[in-house]
């Protein structure tokens, strides 16, 4: 089958005051027709980035793509104007965001919001408009539609506010989602109907997803495949059966072992992976794990490994094979 | 929303009543009086029969107090000075100041929120640096040098523009007279509301629902000045609401050396002639322009900000 997405030796550089600082470096994954594919990894590991330059939203944010292409359905977004880029978004690509309770405009009613992303999309009377919007709200599992519609933003919940996100994503039928954290904010109760919601749609509407979370439990609820993400480098890739039954790379396998067990005794503390995620402007020589690393050695700390291409999987470490074989007594 | 403007009307009427009594205290403790700007020749009985005739020699509270009553009933009493009714000659004064005050809002509400825009969305550009240099220049020339400077070129220099009045005659007469006075104030009121809606701009675009609206695909004009502005004005609307009744009570300077027959040197001239009774006039009219302003900037601000329903 032919991808749908298709990111290539992507890096992105943020404009700071000294200069630029590269947020990501050199990624390249696929996302294919109908499936999920989940990018997790620890906050500022570049996973929201990733999600902002194949929108090309970057540019607003002091962004911009240094290198690398983004096809998707064979056009380059990269070299898209921003007009181009325009008539993608919300069309072709749509993306909810972390923040539902800030990202919908206070000023205007549900209604106003949804129906702006139709017709700006599609040439349809604003009649036709505002019974798709309605229909919308209804497939997200909104009750009352037509108090809903003339309703503003702090008007709903959180989980209400995610929900009318959704819908406006789906406004155009898209092929494919981002979802950039988008239970991150909620409580956990309305995060599985959040879930449950986007595996539904889904299968509905025959699109592909892009999830972006640090949870990996999230992850093994609806991931068809996973990327992890390390300190703006993809550091492993394989299907939600490979990365969970048998992690390669130590940073995986630390953010597995870091899922709370629910049958474990409660006074076992939980693990976590030693120290912090380094600052991009000080990344360590070689590869990028290794001050975190139980499995550092000498070459760790030399060279920064590539990603290894093996049985339908891929790892960035010079120890996999230690890694494999080291069983984690899950 | 009535019980809003009940609310309202009480805190209102407090206020006028407080505003009231402070002038005429402050007014009646400064020297000299009516009497005492007399012809020179008069004698002391006659200063005396003015002030008796006039009801000056009561104590300031029971003057106060009658004050109050009359007003009460609408009458504001008869200037010391001229001898006509306040009202009347307020409201010979009243249009001047307002045909000014419109003028001045208008320009600058369409070019400072229009600048302000451009300024914020071209940050750090020459743009935006013209645009905030302009900003501080209008703020920190003095008007009536600005007014001196411009009566030079245009009036005397080029006599494209007349000195002072408000022009006789044809309306082309008088917009001609409005110009300098108008430009003078909007060198005040348009570098206020650049930068309000500079500021608010610049931090509404970096919100997480502008990054959103783009997400949707819609046009970039929309995103600035639909869903942007929208939220950006809701500040602006509060500064433009303290700076209509600041301009409806007169620009003294302006007025005094355009002899533009307004509010501003009415206010001059009655504090001059200690006329009393016009101050007083003048004060309680200024006051309800102020409550008024800000009740109908707080009903705006309920349409344009929807979070904003429990009024008061």
């Amino acid at each position: 089958m032919k991808e749908l997405l298709r990111v290539e030796n992507l890096s992105v550089d943020f404009q700071k005051e000294k200069g630029f600082i590269r947020a990501i470096d050199n990624i390249s994954f696929e996302v294919y027709p109908g499936e999920t594919v989940c990018i997790v990894g620890e906050s500022g590991s570049g996973k929201s980035v990733t999600s902002l330059s194949i929108m090309r939203l970057l540019e607003y944010e002091n962004g911009k793509i240094a290198n690398g292409e983004i096809l998707f359905n064979d056009q380059n977004l990269v070299e898209m104007s921003q007009e181009q880029m325009r008539q993608v978004r919300g069309n072709d690509i749509s993306i909810i965001f972390q923040e539902p309770m800030t990202a919908l405009n206070p000023v205007f009613t549900i209604g106003k919001q949804l129906i702006e992303s139709i017709v700006s999309h599609k040439h349809v009377p604003k009649k036709v408009a505002w019974e798709q919007a309605c229909e919308l709200l209804a497939l997200v599992g909104i009750n009352d539609v037509n108090v809903r519609m003339k309703q503003y933003p702090h008007e709903l919940s959180g989980g209400m506010r995610q929900r009318v996100m959704i819908a406006i994503a789906l406004a155009c039928n898209p092929k494919l989602l981002i979802a950039d954290e988008p239970t991150t904010a909620l409580d956990v109760t309305i995060e599985s109907q959040i879930l449950t919601l986007l595996n539904d749609l889904k299968n509905k509407v025959h699109m592909s997803i892009v999830l972006i979370t640090h949870d990996m439990g999230v992850a093994a609820e609806v991931a068809d495949r996973i990327v992890v993400m390390y300190a703006g480098k993809i550091v492993e890739q394989g299907t939600v059966y490979q990365i969970f039954d048998e992690p390669t790379h130590p940073y995986t396998k630390g953010l597995l072992q870091s899922i709370p067990n629910e049958s474990g005794p409660r006074e076992e503390r939980l693990y976590s992976i030693k120290g912090n995620i380094p600052s991009l402007s000080q990344l360590p020589a070689g590869c990028r794990f290794h001050p975190r690393c139980e499995y550092a050695t000498e070459q760790c700390k030399k060279s920064e490994p590539d990603l290894v291409v093996g049985n339908n999987r891929k790892v960035a470490c010079w120890n996999f094979e230690r890694v494999i074989n080291d069983k984690v007594e899950q | 929303m009535l019980q809003f403007a009940i609310k309202r009307l009480g805190q209102s009427i407090v206020l006028i009543l407080i505003v009231t009594m402070i002038t005429f205290f402050l007014m009646n403790l400064a020297p000299g009086g009516p009497s005492s700007m007399m012809r020179m020749d008069a004698t002391e009985e006659e200063r005396a029969a003015i002030s008796e005739q006039l009801g000056l020699d009561d104590p300031i509270p029971i003057r106060y107090g009658k004050w109050l009553i009359d007003a009460m009933q609408g009458d504001l009493g008869l200037s010391l000075s001229s001898g006509q009714e306040v009202t009347d000659r307020i409201l010979e004064r009243f249009p001047f100041t307002l045909q000014l005050t419109m003028w001045t809002i208008v320009l600058s509400i369409i070019f400072g929120v229009l600048f302000g825009i451009i300024s914020a969305t071209n940050r750090n550009t020459w743009k935006d640096h013209t645009i905030n240099f302009g900003s501080v220049i209008g703020l920190s020339v003095p008007s009536f040098w600005l007014a001196i400077m411009m009566i030079l070129l245009f009036s005397v220099q080029l006599k494209w523009l007349p000195s002072s009045g408000v022009g006789e005659g044809s309306l082309l007469d008088q917009f001609k007279a409005s110009i300098m006075p108008v430009v003078i104030l909007s060198t005040a009121t348009l570098p206020t509301i650049v930068r309000f809606t500079r500021s608010s701009m610049l931090e509404v675009i970096t919100q997480n629902y502008i990054r959103t609206s783009r997400a949707k695909g819609i046009k970039e004009r929309t995103v600035i000045y639909s869903h942007a502005l929208r939220n950006a004005l809701i500040p602006v609307i509060s500064i433009i609401g303290v700076l209509i009744p600041r301009l409806l009570s007169g620009a003294v300077i302006v007025e005094s050396v355009f002899g533009w027959p307004g509010m501003g040197r009415l206010i001059v001239e009655a504090a001059q002639s200690r006329d009393y009774n016009l101050v007083m006039g003048v004060t309680v009219i200024v006051t309800v322009l102020v409550v008024v302003c800000n009740f109908i900037v707080d009903i705006i601000y309920s349409k344009v900000d929807p979070r904003v329903k429990n009024m008061g």
